[in-house]
């Protein structure tokens, strides 16, 4: 499983899908034969996503399915891709939603071809990210994934969609220009790293040989091993003090995150977005595109800082804390005010973006574990809190994931009763059970498996992050408990908006039922829900090996 | 493995024991649930619980269906009671089962170099869970055929009642927290779907979410428990934590990780015991489960005697060990966790009953009294009367069962009762029969009913729940009233015959060896549970007294009965089985040193004690409480008197129609109190609810993201724009003034860059889409990839 085609899996992966949409967008003919096409190539494309997670040895150390050749010598860029265990099931998400989304997208009757083209397109940005082991590979296809969505939102986008798709291209924008510059910073300094610092590291690690002094390098795994340590003694960087350096550099990449994730107060864009997106780009914004940044977080900054994550932060001079306890306490905030938000709403869209707020909070919460876990592990070689920090950590991305199948799941859902109702408030709704049985049911399941019902697939994860972060954060868990209660509030009350109460009449003609084809877009949903609730560990030791690797314990 | 070694092997058969009724969920749910569209106002769909919404087609369940799906949901629960009995004849031939265990366990969840076993385990607890669970179960199946027999969602009333027992018994078998916990929210989740079976009636869905509301209250700190156990020791196996002293003591010497003060154990101990109080409904998280009754009647006997609520009490029996950690409730010395137990379990005990004493509804007295039933066991656990709780969880799950179901059966015959008068009425008058002959067979377990608009209904609505309606059904329903008195005799703890007096005598004998040695927790227990127990004996003779004796008070009592054929036979079968167990079950629990039971009963030694105790450490397992005539004559005096009083004011002279309850007068302003659940609802609502729901939609959603960050968002969007247009006027003065020449050559650029822009959105996207290909094509010829690849 090394070639495609002969090109190397990845790059065929990352190419692959961006040709598909070359191929929609310009081939003729009628709508159908443009939508089979589409669902034909997503499929495809998926299915080798499948194939290389089946194929990923998690035995093995460090990356696999390499490929580091120069591209941008003159920068020190290279087309570095591999992927290790998380990247691995973030592939595998995002092959698995994809012809789901395609499939979904079949609703849309207008500009078929760009509609679906920019849908793989999206496609290639997120795998780019996913695979990239290169910090210039990384930004470009983390920025490319935002034009095809923001033409998603902004074209076939409900009535306030002009506003939302501008929100949310600012919004990103605004945390991808820190990000710019954060990576160039970290880039460059690395000419500026000294020359026995890099021999050390060299002798220690033997993937660092490419490595020369004084030249820039945006690798990855360089950047993990050399620059952290690149502080203590003085070091500058075009005169300024590497900890001004690394601040600015985490701020960048730290806001840029927060936003994508999104970490609480970073979110409003969300709620927006995701209500006026297309069915198939909700689908997508809340299953995929909100792991980049998390993503982004565990693959480069709770490596690239350990020092700033724990150095000490005096707020007011009563609180004592570091950044780790900070976003461990937006964390906390985005779970219970996530909650609350959802609970408040009447927009069937709106409320299941919220509870994309409160699940994220979640993973932010099992990464501030692994960020506190790992700085204290790297600066002083011991940390009391390893054990809890792999469980956290397994945990987060294992809520990647799973929120990946449950939120691209709700949506479908919240998409399928607007299409046939045309409104999205959730007064109109009442009774809907009685003329769409199966509808109903389906919705209960998705509903169960986003509230963390145990036996399906969120439990696992909830209940990963909660053990994780119990002995480190105590207190901010017994709050989120508030946050975990409300989730059952605004799963019941859309339950009961939805599905409950005497049947609306108005709906009396209708034909509320679900489609088949929306029936068997979410079935692999289903399904994998429940094998992940039941069966965990089909994925979770791929997940955990790689996050041993990555916290080092 | 293949499937011949789970069966031929004793270690792994218990996991076979829950499959059954789950693969009959699965198979229901996809496959035999059929339906067919009817009209809604038809008979096939309306009745008191189905609105009859005129001019809509409505699925119902089609004849076919309704057979497999009662012929599958039967063959399941049939499969686990036969694989539980050959289970607990594999359990029973160990000698001190206990000491060994069966059980079997493999890898479920990676964490880090460890990995998170789940398995099942068969010990002394589990193997009495398994004689009567399953019984249970099967016995609600049957009873369902009937009672379901006419419902156009019958289907999925059978699939959820499957999951329900699937998940009642994959916590019973769980050799661990965690996969108890799992089956504890299933079950969470099928009561909320079967309170809330007919959605369409408000008060059905209100109580739905409402219990499940307030059990979440409760499960999200015990998840917090099971967090914290999990850390402290690295694993969640009931045997390595609880058959393990080390790990025990570690646990009780450690201090807690906040709240200092208390032990680890102590603290943890107290989150699994908050999520016991709200799954078995005690103060102050009680208020779920009286409106649970929203349900059809199986479920109510599903909920409150075979599974949810004594999931809750099994949980902490489960896990005493946890809870004794540190402290010796023999000697007086008690930990903050039994210490909770024995305040929380005793105040309920007295609280509910006092309640049940006040209430009409044949179902809610009931309610309540498994509320107050419940606090006794969790009192006596408090004070360590182990095996005594396990004893009443066990005869309480009979009993109870049992009256739920034959109020199930007088409420059925009272419908059938109001059907009649309706034929009748409408023969008189020649009325629209398609309007109102819906009440057919149908059921209505409630009164305020919530139709849509647009349904034709006969007002005022008759309850058949209200026993002030009834009087009299001994004549017309003669085996459901001797065996709603059996069980009814049971729970008043009827000396020396009855189950109920041999598992609450238990419960007194072990309090009264504390209070023997003055200490404080064991008088409270004792005497609270003294005064429930009277109460206890005089509300169930109350509602016997209004049920069955006298003479009818209204037409549909006069006509109540529960008619011919398979809805009668399967409703009536499960009853005297049932009563069969209310009765005969508590002599296996005989103390030997009873005079003339003992002796007969136990010959050596007390049966049930003796095999239950092992579950225990050695040096952890009850003593025996010695043989006392206090407690005895507590027992009998306590049962005897609170049914005397309640034969005196109900049963000699039995109330007659239109007659005012005499315990209004009596009781005076309390009664209002009692009969409105000390308000608490109401406070509730005021307190929780309500200030909730105002915090997320004005504070969170409309202040906090709308008003300011979203503010502060528009606020820097509005400075960048007035930056903008400021240097759009100092462009404008400015630089146009200075050169006038560039703005031609501008103007020229853009006339022929606006042929580009066609202003036609396809055309941009293209070029963008375009643009980015060519880009990521550069790269990859750049980068050497295509030659790499060719070569």
């Amino acid at each position: 499983m090394q070639q495609i085609l002969g090109i190397d899996v990845l790059t065929f992966l990352v190419i692959a899908p961006a040709l598909a949409a070359l191929i929609v967008l310009l081939m003729p003919g009628s709508k159908v034969i443009v939508r089979w096409t589409a669902l034909g190539l997503a499929t495809v494309i998926g299915a080798i996503c499948v194939a290389v997670f089946f194929n990923y040895d998690r035995t093995q150390e460090g990356y696999q399915m390499v490929v580091n050749v120069p591209w941008f010598s003159l920068l020190g860029s290279h087309w570095h891709v591999g992927i290790d265990g998380v990247s691995a099931a973030m592939v595998l998400l995002t092959g698995i939603l994809t012809p789901l989304a395609v499939l979904i997208s079949w609703e849309i009757d207008e500009r078929v071809n760009m509609h679906l083209a920019l849908i793989l397109f999206f496609e290639t940005g997120l795998i780019g990210v996913f695979v990239a082991l290169d910090l210039m590979i990384f930004f470009l296809f983390y920025e490319l994934s935002l034009v095809p969505m923001y033409f998603i939102i902004n074209q076939w986008g409900g009535p306030n969609r002009k506003y939302a798709s501008t929100k949310f291209f600012i919004y990103s924008m605004g945390g991808s220009l820190g990000m710019l510059l954060a990576t160039q910073l970290i880039g460059w300094s690395m000419s500026a790293v000294p020359g026995d610092l890099v021999q050390s590291a060299q002798a220690a690690m033997p993937a660092l040989a490419n490595f020369t002094v004084g030249s820039p390098s945006f690798d990855i795994q360089t950047i993990t091993a050399l620059w952290p340590h690149f502080a203590g003694s003085g070091g500058t960087f075009l005169g300024v003090g590497m900890e001004t350096v690394k601040a600015l550099a985490f701020l960048g990449f730290f806001v840029a995150f927060c936003i994508k994730v999104p970490v609480w107060p970073f979110h409003t864009w969300l709620p927006d977005a995701h209500s006026e997106a297309p069915t198939a780009g909700s689908m997508l914004l809340a299953g995929v595109m909100l792991k980049l940044g998390a993503y982004g977080f565990l693959r480069l900054v709770i490596p690239f800082f350990p020092d700033v994550w724990i150095a000490d932060i005096n707020i007011l001079g009563v609180i004592q804390t570091n950044w780790a306890g900070i976003f461990a306490f937006l964390a906390m905030l985005g779970i219970v005010l996530g909650a609350f938000a959802a609970f408040g709403q009447n927009d069937i869209k709106r409320l299941v973006a919220y509870s994309s707020v409160n699940h994220m909070g979640f993973v932010a919460m099992g990464l501030a574990v692994a960020a506190l876990a790992y700085a204290q592990n790297w600066s002083n070689a011991t940390t009391e809190h390893m054990q809890s920090a792999i469980i956290a950590t397994n945990g987060a991305v294992m809520q990647m994931f799973n929120h990946g199948l449950s939120s691209a799941a709700m949506f479908l859902l919240a998409g399928a009763i607007y299409h046939k109702t045309h409104t999205r408030d959730m007064t109109q709704y009442g009774g809907l059970w009685v003329k769409a049985p199966i509808y109903g049911s389906i919705f209960i399941f998705t509903s169960m498996a986003s509230l963390g019902l145990p036996g399906l697939n969120g439990f696992v994860s909830e209940f990963l992050v909660v053990r994780g972060s119990w002995p480190v954060f105590t207190g901010l868990m017994v709050i989120s408990m508030i946050g975990l209660l409300f989730t059952g509030g605004y799963i019941l009350k859309g339950i009961r908006a939805v599905l409950h109460g005497p049947f609306n009449m108005h709906w009396k003609d209708y034909n509320l039922e679900i489609e088949l084809r929306e029936v068997v877009a979410i079935a692999p949903l289903m399904a994998l829900m429940l094998i992940t609730g039941v069966v965990p560990n089909w994925i979770l030791p791929v997940i955990n090996d790689s996050v041993m690797r990555i916290l080092g314990g | 493995m293949n499937l011949n070694d789970f069966v031929s092997d004793p270690n792994l058969l218990p996991w076979l024991v829950p499959v059954g009724p789950l693969l009959a969920f699965f198979v229901i749910a996809l496959l035999t649930n059929r339906s067919r569209l009817v009209p809604a106002a038809s008979h096939d769909y309306s009745d008191h619980n189905h609105p009859a919404y005129k001019g809509l087609m409505v699925p119902a369940v089609t004849v076919p269906s309704r057979i497999v799906t009662i012929t599958v949901g039967l063959s399941g629960v049939i499969a686990a009671w036969l694989i539980s009995l050959s289970v607990v004849s594999n359990a029973l031939s160990i000698e001190k089962l206990g000491k060994t265990v069966l059980g079997n366990s493999v890898d479920w969840m990676a964490t880090g170099a460890t990995s998170f076993t789940m398995g099942v385990l068969v010990d002394p607890l589990t193997t009495i869970m398994l004689i009567m669970v399953p019984l249970a179960c099967l016995m609600i199946f049957i009873y369902s055929i009937g009672y379901m027999a006419h419902d156009a969602r019958q289907s999925r009333f059978f699939a959820l009642i499957s999951l329900f027992a699937g998940a009642m018994l994959t916590l019973v078998v769980a050799d661990n927290l965690l996969l108890l916990f799992v089956g504890w929210e299933i079950m969470g989740l099928c009561s909320y779907l079967l309170i809330g079976f007919w959605y369409e009636k408000e008060s059905a869905y209100k109580a739905a979410i409402k219990a499940f509301t307030t059990t979440r209250v409760a499960d999200v700190i015990m998840l917090l428990g099971i967090a914290y156990l999990y850390a402290s020791t690295g694993t969640l196996s009931f045997r390595e934590i609880l058959y393990n002293e080390e790990v025990l003591h570690a646990l009780a010497e450690t201090p807690a990780i906040i709240f200092g003060g208390i032990s680890a154990a102590g603290l943890i101990g107290i989150f699994l015991i908050i999520g016991t109080i709200g799954k078995s409904a005690q103060f102050p998280l009680h208020v779920w489960l009286p409106d649970a009754m929203e349900g059809p009647t199986p479920v109510s006997a599903m909920i409150h005697a075979a599974a949810m609520v004594s999931a809750g009490i099994y949980a902490i029996i489960r896990m005493y060990p946890l809870f004794e950690a540190g402290g010796h409730p023999h000697e007086g010395d008690l930990t903050s966790p039994l210490m909770l137990m024995a305040v929380v379990g005793s105040f309920t005990a007295l609280f509910a009953a006092t309640i049940a004493v006040a209430q009409n509804d044949v179902k809610k007295v009931l309610a309540y009294s498994t509320i107050s039933q419940l606090g006794f066991m969790m009192a006596a656990l408090g004070i360590g009367a182990y095996i005594a709780a396990a004893f009443h969880l066990i005869t309480h799950a009979f009993f109870k069962a049992l009256l739920f179901m034959a109020s199930g059966a007088v409420i059925h015959g009272m419908e059938h009762g109001d059907h009649h008068v309706h034929e009748h009425a409408h023969h008189d008058h020649d009325d629209d029969h398609v309007e109102d002959a819906h009440a057919d067979h149908g059921h209505d377990d409630h009164h305020d009913d919530d139709h849509h608009g647009e349904d034709a209904h006969h007002a005022p609505h008759f309850d058949p729940q209200d026993m002030m309606n009834m009087g009299g059904l001994r004549k017309t329903m003669p085996v459901t009233f001797i065996t709603f008195l059996i069980g009814g005799l049971s729970l008043a703890g009827f000396p020396l015959i009855t189950a109920g007096f041999w598992s609450k005598d238990e419960i007194l004998a072990d309090a009264w060896v504390g209070v023997s040695h003055g200490y404080g927790p064991h008088m409270l227990v004792f005497f609270l549970l003294a005064i429930a127990a009277f109460l206890t004996a005089f509300y169930t003779m109350r509602q016997l007294g209004l049920t069955f004796w006298g003479e009818p008070r209204t037409e549909q009592a006069k006509h109540a009965n529960l008619g011919q054929g398979i809805v009668s036979a399967t409703m009536t079968l499960p009853l005297i089985i049932l009563a069969f167990f209310a009765i005969f079950a508590g002599f296996v629990g005989v103390p030997p040193s009873f005079p003339i039971f003992g002796p007969i009963f136990a010959p050596e030694v007390n049966p049930f004690f003796e095999f239950v105790k092992y579950t225990l450490l050695p040096e952890m397992q009850p003593p025996k409480p010695p043989f006392n005539w206090i407690p005895v004559l507590t027992s009998f005096g306590v049962a005897l008197g609170g049914l005397y009083v309640g034969y005196l004011v109900y049963w000699r002279k039995p109330l007659t129609a239109g007659q005012e309850d005499p315990l209004v007068k009596f009781l005076g302003g309390v009664y209002p109190v009692l009969k409105n659940k000390y308000y608490m609802d109401e406070l509730y609502n005021r307190v929780f609810v309500r200030p909730s729901q105002v915090f997320s939609d004005v504070v969170v959603s409309q202040f906090i993201d709308r008003r300011i960050i979203d503010g502060l968002l528009h606020l820097i969007a509005r400075i960048f724009t007035w930056t903008g247009d400021f240097l759009k006027l100092l462009n404008t003065w400015l630089i146009d003034g200075v050169g006038d020449g560039i703005p031609e050559y501008v103007a020229q650029f853009g006339a022929w860059f606006r042929r580009v822009q066609t202003g036609r959105i396809q055309q941009y996207l293209l070029l963008v889409a375009v643009a980015a290909l060519l880009i990521l094509l550069v790269f990859a010829v750049s980068s050497g990839l295509l030659v790499q690849a060719a070569g």
